[in-house]
């Protein structure tokens, strides 16, 4: 873990909560126990109509997996973070999230009077209630990243969830490019068959990051990459943010 | 999966074209049938889907994905909407394979993708937003706006992660047929797109055309 983490705490499973990442900070999400996925969105706090789009994130990266090296893109041609490190290799951003059926026809249907706080909360559930402490709502839902999943597609297009796939201890580290309101969950991916439902602990860690450097991983990556960074230094100009991301003039 | 159509456009009650880079926002009512006819070939019809009666709920991309545990779109396949309501089943198709994972076009992506002055050039998402922007009556915004479906587009993942944008396997003639299972309001953005080979490079027409149940 990198010691310019300056907040640290877990989210149990099948919870969720949200926060506003700031331009220049990290967040650092640990799977504890293996097994876990964190459902996220993100959207510009300053114009939440700026939203993650993951089809864009894909096609200009040319590629289906996420990890180290890619950036996630608003629908704005933006750089909300960047994927600056992964020990997992591969994050789902094709399969979005459980809702209350999929959580019901899996594991049942549990409710708060018999459950309490352990009653089976489901994805897009937990999406609404943080758009809403932001007056955001169900059209504001865009595609989620499904972070420590894999989902193996077949030459005809079929779906199967990786059983196994991140282990204990496993993390990867978000740069933010640009304000960000993320909004995440820890309930399980949509694909999930554990006979039970599965309550997975997400560690995660706020931190600051070091200016951008012009031989920047993620900037290098792709030459997408290059001109979505200038497009975030566009957007940041007139800002000491602008110059951390190497374009001063 | 390869299903050709029993129906004649002859016996349609409404047939209409739509020109390259033009939108065309319709109801289309529960129980009708919509075929999408790729007049020339290799053109990418950039598709999204309301409730007629409640706007706000419409197609999910991941939804019908993840439903039907595979990621292409074909006959057998029901559009899901983001409440998990089955909006459309795709009834006949000789394309064989549709996209609903690349999304559409527009100025801001195309910066990122081709160059940064490729911003001003037509976009899906323009003749979207001029569309809901035009027809008020719907109370749609650009917050409605979401994942589409590529009709005639193939986008296939590599076993390693990659995603690639192959030379469409659509052909002139080619069609995609769908029955309606509610009220749906139809968005079509024929693609205008000229910097990939999701159009040939030549975006062209295509034929619009309405069954009763």
């Amino acid at each position: 873990m990198s010691d310019a983490n300056k907040y640290r705490d877990i989210l149990p499973g099948g919870r969720h909560w949200s926060f506003l990442a700031r331009q220049g900070t990290t967040l650092e999400l640990t799977d504890v126990e293996g097994g876990g996925n964190v459902g996220m969105l993100l959207y510009n706090p300053a114009n939440p109509l700026e939203r993650l789009n993951l089809p864009d994130t894909l096609k200009c990266q040319h590629t289906f997996k996420l990890t180290a090296g890619h950036c996630l893109y608003s629908d704005m041609g933006r750089i909300f973070c960047s994927i600056t490190a992964d020990s997992v290799g591969w994050h789902d951003a094709s399969s979005g999230t459980c809702n209350a059926g999929i959580v019901a026809r899996k594991w049942g249907s549990t409710n708060y009077q018999e459950a309490r706080n352990d009653y089976c909360r489901n994805g897009r559930d937990c999406f609404l209630i943080e758009l809403g402490k932001y007056g955001l709502g169900r059209r504001d839902m865009a595609a989620n990243v499904n972070w420590f999943s894999r989902v193996d597609i077949t030459e005809g297009g079929d779906m199967d969830l990786a059983v196994g796939h991140s282990t204990p201890g496993a993390n990867l580290t978000l740069r933010f490019e640009m304000d960000t309101l993320v909004l995440m969950h820890t309930c399980p991916h949509p694909l999930d068959a554990s006979p039970e439902y599965p309550r997975k602990p997400i560690a995660y860690a706020l931190g600051v990051a070091p200016t951008v450097a012009e031989d920047d991983p993620c900037r290098l990556s792709r030459e997408e990459n290059g001109r979505g960074f200038t497009n975030n230094a566009l957007y940041l100009l007139g800002t000491n943010a602008a110059e951390s991301l190497g374009e001063s003039s | 999966m390869m299903r050709e159509s029993s129906l004649l456009v002859g016996d349609a009650h409404r047939v209409e074209v739509v020109g390259a880079g033009d939108y065309w926002m319709e109801e289309v009512r529960a129980g009708e049938t919509l075929r999408i006819t790729d007049l020339k070939g290799n053109q990418a019809v950039d598709t999204l889907f309301f409730n007629a009666d409640h706007p706000h709920e419409r197609y999910s991309a991941f939804d019908t994905v993840r439903e039907q545990r595979n990621l292409y779109l074909t006959v057998g396949t029901t559009l899901v909407s983001d409440d998990g309501n089955p909006m459309l089943d795709i009834v006949a198709d000789t394309c064989g394979r549709h996209d609903t994972l690349g999304g559409a076009c527009a100025g801001e992506s195309n910066t990122v993708r081709y160059a940064l002055e490729k911003k001003t050039m037509h976009s899906c998402r323009d003749s979207w937003l001029l569309a809901v922007n035009t027809h008020t009556q719907w109370g749609l915004t650009k917050r409605d706006l979401t994942h589409n479906i590529n009709f005639f587009m193939n986008v296939p993942v590599t076993p390693t992660g990659g995603l690639t944008f192959e030379d469409g396997i659509s052909a002139p003639g080619k069609y995609v047929e769908l029955t309606a299972r509610m009220n749906v309001l139809v968005l079509i953005s024929n693609c205008p797109q000229l910097n990939n080979p999701c159009n040939g490079y030549n975006p062209t027409p295509i034929e619009l055309a309405i069954w009763s149940s």
